[in-house]
């Protein structure tokens, strides 16, 4: 995964409150066989209003979601996560989110905020103009007017997003350790190490 | 080297050691990977996505199964016939994109290598005896009737192997099922399986590794001991494991990628080392008496829910637990059956002889004996005779089995998974019973209302011929006057 220490950039003002999965990517895309294009199917009841913020050229290609809170609620589809990925997010900002989402969010290294809803309310202001900044390394968000709130964040997860770690990541830190019983595997056991003989 | 006795599977389990961390969590190293169509599309997707490739693409064999129809697969013209099922073909030409873009040996639906996962693995020589196996599939278990330690795992897991050729494990709890005596004439391995799930109940091997042990298992074909491995699952346990011997020697050599020449020494010297030491202690133990097994049926829906083909459908009241009562009942509800039922009276209308579990050329030689000059009877709506691979279909052409198939009145397939599950158009109808070889007699397994009654390849050809579940050994024993 990408390395995240900022996230910066216009945001969507979306404000609703307890927008659950389903909102996120209804059941029918679940069929897929990838993880990528869900982005053409997120919010899509939402988007067949031809005002919603989405479609909005003004806050096209945004990086970052204000949202209402219990933000990613009701079923547990890693597909949300996917879908909001495809859309080009890299950040979820709200009073709170569901856990599950927040798991799923994580491990596709997209950053969930959690501020309190007066922050929430002036953020939803500053996007209709301006951009917003994440600093995941401080814990801050900012805005181009002087406003700064902190946030809280598990330090295993800031840890594995600043290091761009996700499991197989974290797995990969002890790649020596992986190469060296390969090696002597290969010397030992050969007959294993060779396999359909198809190496790369 | 430890002086401490140890079991097979600790052996197996220490030799693949990468690192312990202080939680107790192990980095496990995974010498072998196999592949199908179903659970592995989004485990390659999120290594393209990340960037990554696969790290040791030899050590993964990608093969699709569970989609695949059984139905011809190239056409009177020599093209490749569509799969009609939009989702079905997407998933197949996904892995038939995936396999060559990461560089993983991918056999194709129309190879004569392509087959069930679990058939092809050892077939291939792919799966050998002390080796780590996953895929991610329940019934990977299987392989451990080689002597390797195999057991199933999630698309995440897939993605984890696939990227870094190891898991994130903890070591299970050694489980030993110890078979005493011999198993009777006309009983078979399929039978032994069965009648060990319905004494020690599908959870009895949770969170345990299950080492068979005892002569009834040394005797045994390897085809045979893949199918007890391959139903370990069923009684709860993640792997299943055979010593491997002599047979299992015999079975491995010469197979296309079996080690050859001095490798092929060293291995075996290797591998004789990987018994159970005298002494070594297990953490749960089951003693079974071989001459008890009867050829077996279920009459619910739980693969524990086993019974004697001479018995008869128990009275759900009869159960100790209120929970296994109340389940008891609602598995007799949806099987049409009632308490007291004589079980070789069940009228079956559907036969399917195939899946991971009995696929084999060792399962078709016995469905063919039993099926040898009789006919279906009318009952049997359908029945359909699944190779469990292109090379297990190929082997019992040329033997002649096809022809008694057919000329029973049974359909000749192509490989796959099949009936076993309903994700591809073998189904079985609504409220309609089957007699199958496969390994899940769960509501709805064979398709939404099936009702499946499990039983061997022998007793499911044996219940062609009659019509219901039947045993077998009246058939063998009395040939001609029921013919």
């Amino acid at each position: 995964m990408e390395k995240v220490s900022t996230v910066e950039g216009r945001a969507y003002p979306f404000g609703m409150k307890n927008v659950d999965t389903d909102i996120i990517i209804p059941a029918h895309f679940l069929k897929t066989v990838t993880r990528e294009g869900l982005g053409k199917g997120a919010f899509e009841a939402l988007r067949k209003d031809p005002s919603n913020v989405f479609d909005n050229p003004e806050y096209a290609g945004s990086p970052i979601i204000v949202a209402g809170d219990n933000f990613g609620c009701g079923s547990s589809r890693e597909h949300a996560a996917w879908a909001l990925l495809d859309m080009g997010l890299k950040a979820v900002i709200a009073p709170s989110f569901s856990d599950i989402f927040s798991g799923n969010a994580f491990k596709n290294g997209i950053v969930t905020v959690a501020l309190p809803q007066e922050a929430i309310d002036r953020l939803m202001e500053v996007a209709e103009t301006d951009p917003i900044t994440i600093d995941l390394e401080a814990q801050t968000v900012t805005t181009p007017f002087q406003d700064r709130w902190t946030f809280e964040i598990d330090p295993f997860r800031k840890y594995c997003l600043t290091e761009g770690l996700d499991e197989v990541g974290l797995t990969l830190q002890s790649d020596d350790a992986i190469r060296s019983y390969e090696e002597r595997q290969q010397s030992e056991q050969p007959w294993l190490a060779r396999g359909t003989g198809l190496a790369a | 080297m430890s002086s401490t006795p140890r079991t097979l599977y600790e052996k197996i389990w220490d030799a693949h050691v990468i690192e312990q961390r202080d939680d107790g969590t192990c980095l496990v190293f995974i010498d072998r990977h196999l592949v199908h169509e179903v659970t592995s599309p989004q485990a390659f997707e999120a290594l393209r996505m990340a960037g990554r490739k696969v790290r040791r693409p030899e050590l993964t064999l990608a093969v699709p199964d569970h989609n695949l129809p059984t139905t011809p697969r190239v056409d009177a013209a020599g093209n490749r016939v569509p799969i009609e099922d939009a989702e079905s073909r997407g998933q197949l030409e996904a892995l038939e994109r995936n396999a060559p873009e990461f560089g993983v040996q991918y056999f194709g639906a129309t190879a004569a290598q392509q087959g069930i996962v679990h058939v092809v693995g050892p077939e291939q020589g792919f799966s050998l005896p002390g080796a780590t196996i996953v895929c991610g599939d329940s019934h990977t278990a299987c392989h451990g009737g080689i002597g390797a330690l195999a057991f199933g795992i999630g698309t995440s897991e897939v993605e984890h192997v696939l990227a870094t050729q190891t898991l994130q494990l903890r070591k299970s709890k050694t489980m030993e099922v110890r078979v005493e005596g011999d198993l009777g004439p006309g009983v078979t391995s399929k039978d032994l399986i069965m009648h060990i799930i319905g004494t020690i109940g599908t959870a009895g091997g949770t969170g345990h590794v299950i080492e068979y042990r005892g002569k009834v298992f040394e005797e045994m074909s390897v085809e045979g001991r893949l199918t007890v491995c391959n139903m370990s699952i069923e009684g709860g346990a993640r792997a299943g494991l055979i010593a491997p011997d002599e047979t299992t020697f015999r079975y491995v050599k010469g197979r296309p990628y079996a080690p050859k020449g001095e490798d092929w020494d060293k291995a075996v010297a290797y591998w004789k080392t990987l018994h159970t030491d005298p002494g070594a202690a297990f953490d749960k133990s089951v003693t079974i008496n071989a001459a008890d097994v009867e050829p077996t049926v279920t009459w619910g829906t739980s693969p524990e829910d086993t019974v004697a083909i001479g018995g008869i459908v128990p009275d759900p009241m009869s159960f100790a637990d209120p929970s296994k009562q109340r389940a008891a009942q609602a598995s007799l509800d949806y099987m049409g059956l009632a308490p007291g039922q004589r079980m070789d009276e069940v009228e079956v209308q559907n036969i399917f002889i195939g899946s991971c579990t009995n696929s084999r050329i060792e399962d078709l030689r016995a469905a063919a004996e039993v099926l040898k000059g009789r006919k279906i009877h009318p009952n049997i709506k359908w029945g359909i005779i699944v190779p469990g691979s292109g090379l297990v279909k190929m082997q019992a052409e040329a033997e002649g089995l096809d022809k008694i198939f057919i000329d029973a009145g049974l359909e000749w397939r192509e490989p796959g998974c099949s009936a076993c599950l309903g994700m591809n158009p073998d189904k079985v109808p609504a409220g309609e019973r089957s007699a199958s070889t496969s390994n899940r007699n769960f509501v709805g397994r064979q398709g939404p209302g099936a009702r499946t009654h499990l039983v061997s390849p022998a007793m499911a050809a044996a219940a062609a011929v009659t019509g219901k579940l039947t045993d077998v050994r009246k058939l063998t024993n009395d040939a001609p006057a029921l013919a």
